[in-house]
């Protein structure tokens, strides 16, 4: 049994359809991601799988629980947390004020446990603990954003867009944290417009299109397929 | 450690500094009454701009309802401890209710010990009854953002000083004609804490009690929902639960401010508490900065300093010579003090202590800082 199932998932915001009946499951220890364009439908399916938008119809399973309609605060406590597109760091709060909010579910004992695991993975965090997250680069802010999803000791984390704004050298560093975090046993669930990077790394990949999914395949496989590579990474077939 | 030792040390000075004049203000009171006037409703203000702040500031809910809390508190405990001897000249022209003065009479009645404290039940009366119905009220009022949260508290403030002055409470409230002859403050600790030095402790409580809210992971929670709301969901924190508890807390402390004040002022009417003084409290947490409570305090005495006592000079005719200085006369210094404002403005753009707040670090540092300027002059 996969760790994350969505079953025929349908969102609308008002009259709009944004997902109209997706099915994709996510395996216990992968790297899964989800690409496709701008309005595709993707940050709704995360958006949704935490409960911050009312679900239409469609059922989502984690962990053998029904997650539909329930407080987002009950999710994250069951180990599944989201770093939400854009970074959406807390920017006149302190680096590890910040850290110290996403351990907000967590009891005292478990928060220096943790924090202890978030500066060993990302030391820049320790040294600009004193900062205010609104003054650090922006790679650094995306360390954070997901430093923070860490502290709430996750089983699985989902990232909105980890590469938005940065440079190609700080999303490669970005990348190999990714799969380190991974290694360390948490599944990820990645959404990326930067198809190249995120199938390279992904296990699973899935293609979204106007509220459906299109294609499914290991990463690997999908980097060769002709229609991707049209529509996605800019070669002429 | 050291250094926090240090820090310990200097707080313990100056707090002990504080009181010693304090005490000397209390034996000195007579020749000083305005400063003894000014320290008061100042301490009391702060006490309601750090309040305001704390729900204004810290979770970023642009509330204007404080008004409407203070004077839940001020009637509540002003209703409580009117003597009962005084009852019939008070409610002089509709009678006071009887359970009100069946109340007084066991009150009047008790044990000498709980007359002691009443006035202190009385305040934490009047900040209960405004915690609950800010919690009431919150489950409407919070599911609103910024402008419409601040014109539904603002309606919230002016509806409860309608009650307050309806003709139907009458025998609660005393209507329009508000209610007097209100006992000043309450001694502490059977007279070791004189009556004068009774507000500023119990506002140093309230705050202390704010300052480690704001410290706490309630009050991480509450920064989080200010800077980013959505982030702050995706992490856990229950937005309504964190809205509503700083709005309750807020009004809580508001009340005992409002109650403070009716001891202060001896008789209070529903106009005492209209929009105006809302506006007062949002420009001293504006003028010490929005996020800092040191601000708040600060700028609260600073502006009642102003602008009842310091300006004073403003209102009274001036003559040099035989030559009379136009505008000279009764309510100019009010306009000053909106001149003064709008500078203190222009310069800090972010109130006097921005989001900073008070620590010795800070201060020794400028210190040195000036000290080996003026050294490399030499």
């Amino acid at each position: 049994m996969s760790l994350l199932e969505i079953q025929d998932l349908k969102v609308c915001y008002g009259g709009i359809v944004a997902l109209n009946g997706i099915t994709f499951a996510v395996d216990e220890g992968k790297i899964i991601t989800l690409i496709g364009a701008n309005g595709a439908g993707k940050s709704t399916t995360l958006r949704s799988i935490m409960g911050l938008v009312p679900i239409t119809s469609g059922t989502i399973t984690y962990n053998g629980v029904k997650l539909n309609g329930m407080d987002t605060r009950k999710i994250v406590e069951m180990g599944l947390v989201l770093v939400p597109e854009g970074r959406r760091v807390f920017p006149n709060l302190t680096t590890l004020e910040n850290l110290k909010i996403g351990g907000y579910l967590q009891d005292k004992a478990h928060e220096q446990q943790s924090l202890e695991r978030v500066y060993e993975l990302f030391p820049r965090l320790k040294e600009r603990h004193w900062q205010l997250a609104g003054t650090l680069s922006g790679g650094e802010q995306q360390m954070l954003a997901v430093g923070r999803a860490l502290m709430a000791n996750p089983k699985m984390i989902m990232m909105d867009e980890p590469s938005l704004g940065l440079a190609p050298l700080v999303v490669k560093d970005i990348f190999s944290i990714i799969k380190r975090i991974n290694e360390a046993g948490v599944t990820v669930l990645l959404i990326e417009q930067n198809a190249n990077v995120a199938l390279r790394t992904a296990h699973t990949g899935y293609v979204m299109e106007t509220g459906n999914i299109t294609l499914t395949g290991p990463g690997r496989e999908l980097l060769e397929n002709e229609e991707i590579k049209f529509a996605y990474l800019g070669k002429s077939k | 450690m050291l250094k926090i030792k240090r820090n310990h040390l200097y707080s313990i000075i100056v707090l002990t500094l504080l009181m010693v004049f304090l005490y000397w203000l209390n034996a000195n009171r007579l020749q000083n009454g305005m400063l003894v006037s000014v320290l008061q409703k100042g301490v009391i203000l702060a006490l309601v701009a750090v309040s305001m702040n704390l729900l204004n500031g810290f979770t970023g809910l642009f509330s204007l309802g404080q008004a409407g809390f203070m004077s839940i508190g001020a009637y509540t405990t002003a209703i409580l401890l009117i003597p009962v001897q005084n009852l019939d000249g008070v409610y002089y022209m509709n009678g006071v209710h009887p359970a009100i003065r069946a109340f007084k009479m066991m009150v009047a009645s008790s044990p000498e010990f709980i007359q002691i404290i009443f006035p202190f039940i009385a305040l934490l009366l009047g900040g209960l009854l405004a915690a609950f119905a800010a919690a009431i009220v919150g489950i409407a009022v919070l599911r609103l953002k910024s402008d419409y949260l601040a014109i539904a508290t603002l309606g919230l403030s002016e509806i409860v000083r309608a009650i307050f002055s309806s003709p139907q409470f009458d025998q609660v409230t005393n209507g329009s004609y508000g209610l007097n002859k209100i006992p000043n403050f309450p001694p502490m600790l059977w007279g070791a804490i004189p009556s004068l030095i009774t507000p500023f402790i119990v506002v140093s409580i309230c705050i202390v009690f704010i300052v480690f809210l704001i410290k706490s992971s309630y009050g991480r929670a509450f920064k989080a929902i200010r800077e980013d709301e959505i982030a702050a969901e995706a992490m856990g924190i229950n937005l309504f639960k964190h809205k509503s508890m700083s709005f309750i807390i807020s009004s809580f402390f508001s009340a005992i401010a409002g109650g403070l004040l009716a001891m202060y002022m001896r008789s209070i009417e529903a106009k005492t508490f209209s929009i105006t003084l809302t506006y007062d409290i949002l420009l001293i947490v504006v003028i010490g900065g929005i996020g800092s409570v040191t601000g708040s305090v600060l700028s609260a005495f600073l502006v009642t300093a102003a602008k009842e006592w310091w300006l004073r000079f403003f209102d009274q005719p001036l003559l040099i010579g035989s030559w009379q200085v136009p505008l000279f006369r009764t309510g100019f210094r009010m306009v000053i003090f909106s001149i003064l404002l709008m500078i203190v403005v222009l310069i800090y753009r972010r109130g006097i202590m921005g989001t900073n707040e008070f620590s010795w670090d800070r201060i020794l540092k400028r210190l040195k800082f000036k000290r080996s300027k003026e050294g490399g002059k030499k």
